[in-house]
């Protein structure tokens, strides 16, 4: 086992440094439903850090932990080096974690370049009058965030669709545009909700290597949920499995390729 | 010229500024449904609350006086003082942020991610709640309400026309001033809502709840925002429209010329509402000189309602607003 605050280097060469998030003995219900049963992992600077499983096995609900949108009624969620006490997710989103979510969300009523803006909202400390009449601070502001926003675009390739409405575009793309505002905002920790759900074998290329990209240029912390094993094999440093809300693996990949619990979770034995 | 041409001249004049009153309405709905995809029907209702408030702390009214002498056989109507109208407008403005504050802890904050139709029920529950509180705490009696805004006709007006056409035209003041107002009113919602941050934040908060929480921003905070917004601009269509024909209950009623306005430039555009207003303003005055006579008058009380009722079948989305494509 690794020292929390120990780093090492990858065989690609990227430094993983010591522990960013950690989540101890985590027991999420709902009503009679346990979705996350007494689960602990940790997530490391710099790292790509999987969670996955069969349909069911909370991954989701554990993502939604990590971004606020649900308590836990036990354990303990500890982030950059503090215990964090109960958040709304807007404030565990000013805290530095940004999401992805399964189901894309974006404001359709806007254009790429908006939503990505949106992701600065928190970065813009000048007053409202300031920004209604384009003075003091707030140009300043504008450009700097323009500039980091734009950036990003280019990165992630959507210079084309910059002032498309996002109502218009394919499927593939919004995903592209959601990960945009993310990292927009410079997330401490990035979640991504199954960023490749419903995508072709193209599509899913273009996102995975969006993915490292991102990890290896701006150093992003990544946790990502995804169905598909090859990727997530291919993509990531360490792996969480879960099954039926219980921690069934963690490892690297694979550790978790051998491991027989997860075997047998992935290609069905009897539960007892 | 001919006579009949300098009337429908003075008549469509007179229908713009009436049309900019409608837009001022149609535009508390058009902000509301833009910001929080709510179509709050308690508008109305709420420019009639801000006037009667108005009226109240300007009078020095002391508010539930009837439910106070009830209960405790006092006789007290007003403390005895008077209010200067601007500190009057702005004491109003808090009473209207403390609504929304209210509306929003107790209501909206329990109905989030329902469906838009829930809302509206809402908002409808809320239109009724407000008429009878606005009655209990100011009382139901027909109140003039000035707050030193010019009134009465434009003499400049009257006497260049007459100059040019030996005819006056009667412009009232009070008419000038509110398509003055109207327009800043619009001018700084704009700026508000495209390059303030909490104006983008609005924004996002209409299109989708999860996303907006995921970039940080408190949907608690923004929606006691747009309420308090919605109450501030219900708050200058109350002064308007009080100033006009005077503060009573009849005065919720102009939220249903706002609905035809609202059909005709589309629910989700700001200019949508105004030229929506002044279509309708201009098209009711018109059609009351020119066909009213034929049909034995009174035409303003339908025009606007018929009007509507074509754009609903040729084009439903109005004049502006945003075409619904769904994806299949």
């Amino acid at each position: 086992m690794l020292d929390a605050a120990e780093s090492y280097v990858t065989a690609d060469g990227r430094t993983i440094g010591g522990v960013v998030m950690e989540m101890k003995n985590i027991t999420l219900r709902f009503g009679g439903v346990v979705a996350i049963k007494d689960i602990s992992f940790d997530i490391r600077e710099g790292e790509i850090r999987a969670i996955i499983g069969p349909n069911g096995a909370g991954k989701s609900s554990m993502l939604n932990v990590i971004s606020g949108f649900y308590v836990p009624q036990e354990g303990e969620v500890w982030f950059r080096g503090e215990k964090r006490p109960p958040m709304r997710p807007y404030e565990v989103a000013r805290h530095g974690i940004a999401r992805t979510f399964q189901n894309i969300a974006l404001f359709d009523g806007m254009s790429v370049l908006d939503n990505v803006m949106t992701g600065r909202l928190n970065y813009m400390k000048s007053n409202m009058f300031q920004q209604a009449f384009w003075k003091g601070r707030a140009e300043k502001e504008e450009v700097e965030n323009r500039e980091v926003v734009e950036r990003i675009i280019d990165f992630l390739e959507i210079q084309a669709i910059r002032k498309t409405p996002v109502a218009r575009l394919p499927y593939g793309l919004k995903k592209r545009v959601e990960l945009a505002r993310a990292l927009a905002a410079e997330p401490k920790l990035l979640l991504l909700d199954e960023p490749m759900a419903g995508m072709n074998v193209e599509e899913k290329e273009d996102m995975s290597r969006f993915i490292l990209d991102v990890n290896d240029e701006f150093g992003t912390t990544i946790a990502l949920i995804e169905h598909d094993m090859g990727v997530v094999m291919d993509l990531s440093d360490r792996v969480v499995v879960m099954d039926y809300g219980k921690k069934i693996g963690d490892g690297t990949p694979d550790e978790v390729r051998n491991n027989q619990d997860v075997i047998d979770a992935y290609l069905g034995v009897a539960h007892d | 010229m001919p006579d009949q041409l300098i009337f429908a001249m003075e008549v469509t004049l007179n229908g713009l500024m009436a049309g900019v009153l409608y837009a001022l309405v149609a535009l508390g709905f058009v902000l509301i449904y833009k910001a929080s995809g709510i179509f709050n029907y308690a508008q109305g209702v709420m420019a009639l609350f801000a006037a009667m408030t108005l009226v109240g702390i300007m009078q020095g009214q002391v508010p539930f006086s009837h439910l106070i002498n009830a209960v405790f056989g006092g006789h007290v109507t007003h403390f005895g003082w008077t209010v200067p109208s601007v500190l009057a407008i702005l004491l109003t403005v808090g009473v209207m942020v403390v609504l929304a504050w209210l509306v929003q802890v107790l209501v909206m904050k329990h109905l989030v991610g329902q469906e838009p139709i829930i809302l509206f029920m809402a908002t409808i529950g809320l239109a009724y709640f407000l008429e009878g509180v606005a009655d209990l705490m100011w009382g139901s009696e027909i109140k003039t309400l000035d707050v030193g805004l010019p009134q009465g006709i434009n003499l400049w007006i009257d006497e260049s026309t007459f100059n040019l056409f030996g005819y006056g035209f009667f412009i009232d003041n009070l008419d000038i001033v509110a398509t003055g107002i109207a327009a800043l009113l619009v001018t700084g919602l704009v700026l508000f809502s495209q390059y303030t941050k909490q104006g983008r934040a609005m924004r996002a908060v209409a299109d989708d709840h999860q996303a907006a929480l995921s970039v940080g921003i408190s949907l608690n905070f923004i929606w006691v925002l747009v309420w308090s917004v919605a109450g501030f601009v219900a708050l200058v269509a109350g002064i308007m429209w009080g100033t006009k024909s005077g503060v009573q209950f009849s005065l919720s009623l102009i939220a249903l010329k706002a609905l035809p306005v609202l059909m005709l430039g589309g629910f989700t555009s700001i200019p949508g509402a105004i030229v929506g207003g002044l279509i309708i303003g201009v098209g009711e005055k018109l059609f009351e000189f020119l066909v009213g006579p034929m049909v034995g008058g009174a035409t303003e009380n339908w025009f606007a309602y018929v009007l509507a009722l074509l754009f609903l079948v040729f084009r439903p989305q109005g004049l502006f607003g945003e075409k619904i494509i769904e994806r299949v």
